[in-house]
């Protein structure tokens, strides 16, 4: 078998088949926070917890009322979704007029809250998810496990449809339009708070989706958001705060160089991300795909 | 003077601890075009704004079709059928033309197709998929009334429509205001440009440091035009 710079193939694509299923889910929880950020001005950082409660939504309905893996899908975004309404309704909306720095402490509170609470709950040692897409396929290269593929596509499709949704829609063009003038919009006749309570349902239900696809994947715990969302926010920020194909692109894009970080240079693979974060904020403050204000 | 459409009656209005408006009244009646004229810093655009119900704090009374307004956020107010185009024209640069058209919603029927809004703004149509905010100052500012003209609201408020434009580009909106007013819609206008709203106004109010101190018809006002231009200060 053939060798790339030293490194077997299997290693190759195995790590670069890591990256994209990561970058995949940096890609749907940078989007969310990407979404919340425009519309609300707020930086989410209940948004890990929020993850994890979609994969403790998917699990407990497992279990509690064997409700399958499809279904979860659909239906722990909603549940997830509507816990975020109320968290919009509810305190959210009270600090929008206040400094970014108090919408930061209230979401980071709140994150800490429920990740103890359910931590207290259920433990920290977490709960394996059944995979509902069991085998794979060998593709000579390499071995591909269903459940892996179909989570990259899944996540192209979302990430896609968000973006088409955004961009190219009547309710598009009211988020838009409200993120750059909400009063005027509003002046126009439409109800600007009750879409910013949407946005928010939207933003978190992404969260939680990404949550039911990564349960079979990891430990179902309810500390598996905390790491992930420092990474999300990295990618965010290289993305440029507020843009959404900023958020795909460099989320997945950023999963595969920490795929190939780990082939080449496995100790930097936990900093890569950061680093790259250093130098785009060096060369462009605004992120690769953000304006300036 | 006709079934009055917009009734105001001593309006006040407040930025934080600045109080603006000091009980402003005034109507406007079905079908009329009436001018708010004044200085700068007088309260005609704090007077628009509070209609819409855009201010920090309102209070008074503002009737439409005899509904109050005050205490009503401002979606439930243009859902009334008021219409509002900004001083600063409030172009939307994440959409392009015909989505900037499209934005506000159709609130009730009778608004112009985008097809007629077209016809009356034929440059839109040529620059419809370029970004709002890439037009010229005037294309703007036709964007901007033509946004409005959709929603089948009746009431359009104005605010100074010809500022910074050229004199061929004010001539053109005061040829397309004189044609919306003979469709029907009643107008409400802010002007510095005296000249530019003799020339479309069926009344005038003359404000000052937030009251109305004068109205006048469009005849009286082409008899006292040294009276209106010592309160212009022109």
């Amino acid at each position: 078998m053939f060798e790339l710079i030293g490194v077997p193939p299997q290693a190759l694509f195995g790590q670069l088949l890591l990256g994209l299923i990561n970058g995949a889910f940096y890609a749907m929880l940078s989007l969310g926070l990407a979404v919340i950020f425009g519309m609300l001005n707020v930086i989410n950082f209940t948004h890990g917890a929020q993850y994890m409660m979609g994969a403790f939504a998917a699990w407990l309905m497992l279990g509690l009322f064997d409700v399958p893996f499809w279904a979860s899908l659909v239906l722990a975004p909603l549940i997830v979704g509507l816990f975020g309404v109320i968290l919009e309704k509810l305190m959210l909306k009270r600090i929008y007029h206040l400094d970014h720095l108090y919408g930061f402490l209230l979401t980071f509170g709140l994150a800490l809250m429920i990740e103890g609470l359910f931590q207290w709950k259920w433990g920290s040692s977490g709960a394996p998810y059944p995979n509902p897409i069991p085998g794979g396929t060998n593709l000579g290269f390499m071995f591909l496990p269903t459940y892996r593929g179909f989570v990259v596509i899944a996540a192209l499709v979302v990430c896609l449809a968000t973006w088409y949704g955004i961009e190219r829609t009547k309710l598009g063009a009211y988020l838009r339009a409200a993120t750059e003038n909400p009063t005027l919009v509003r002046a126009f006749g439409i109800n600007v708070p009750r879409l910013i309570t949407l946005t928010y349902g939207l933003g978190v239900g992404l969260a939680a989706l990404a949550g039911v696809l990564a349960a079979p994947i990891q430990q179902v715990s309810a500390l598996m958001g905390t790491n992930l969302v420092l990474v999300v926010f990295a990618v965010v920020v290289i993305g440029g705060m507020g843009s959404i194909m900023g958020s795909i692109v460099t989320g997945f894009g950023l999963g595969l160089i920490e795929g190939l970080t780990k082939v080449f240079y496995p100790p930097a693979s936990n900093t890569v991300i950061f680093v790259v974060m250093a130098l785009v904020l060096l060369i462009k403050p605004a992120g690769l795909f953000g304006q300036t204000k | 003077m006709a079934e009055p459409l917009l009734k105001v009656d001593n309006l006040q209005a407040w930025y934080g601890e600045s109080h603006i408006l000091h009980g402003v009244g005034f109507e406007v009646g079905k079908g009329e075009l009436v001018t708010l004229l004044g200085r700068n810093g007088a309260g005609k655009t704090t007077t628009l704004r509070s209609v819409m119900g855009i201010v920090e704090k309102r209070a008074g009374s503002v009737t439409f079709e005899g509904t109050e307004t005050v205490g009503r956020p401002s979606d439930m107010i243009a859902r009334l059928g008021i219409a509002y185009c900004p001083e600063e024209r409030g172009i939307f640069s994440s959409l392009n033309v015909e989505e900037n058209l499209l934005l506000p919603p159709v609130i009730r029927p009778g608004g112009l197709s985008l097809d007629e809004i077209y016809k009356l703004f034929p440059n839109l149509h040529e620059r419809r998929k370029s970004q709002g905010t890439k037009l010229s100052g005037g294309e703007q500012q036709m964007l901007a009334i033509g946004r409005i003209l959709r929603t089948g609201a009746n009431l359009l408020m104005l605010d100074e429509p010809t500022e910074g434009l050229a004199p061929v580009i004010v001539q053109r909106i005061g040829e397309i205001i004189r044609q919306l007013k003979s469709r029907g819609f009643t107008i409400l206008l802010v002007e510095q440009n005296f000249r530019f709203a003799a020339a479309v106004a069926d009344r005038h109010y003359v404000m000052e440091d937030g009251h109305v101190v004068d109205v006048m018809t469009a005849a009286d006002a082409a008899q006292n035009i040294g009276k209106l231009q010592a309160y212009l200060g022109v």
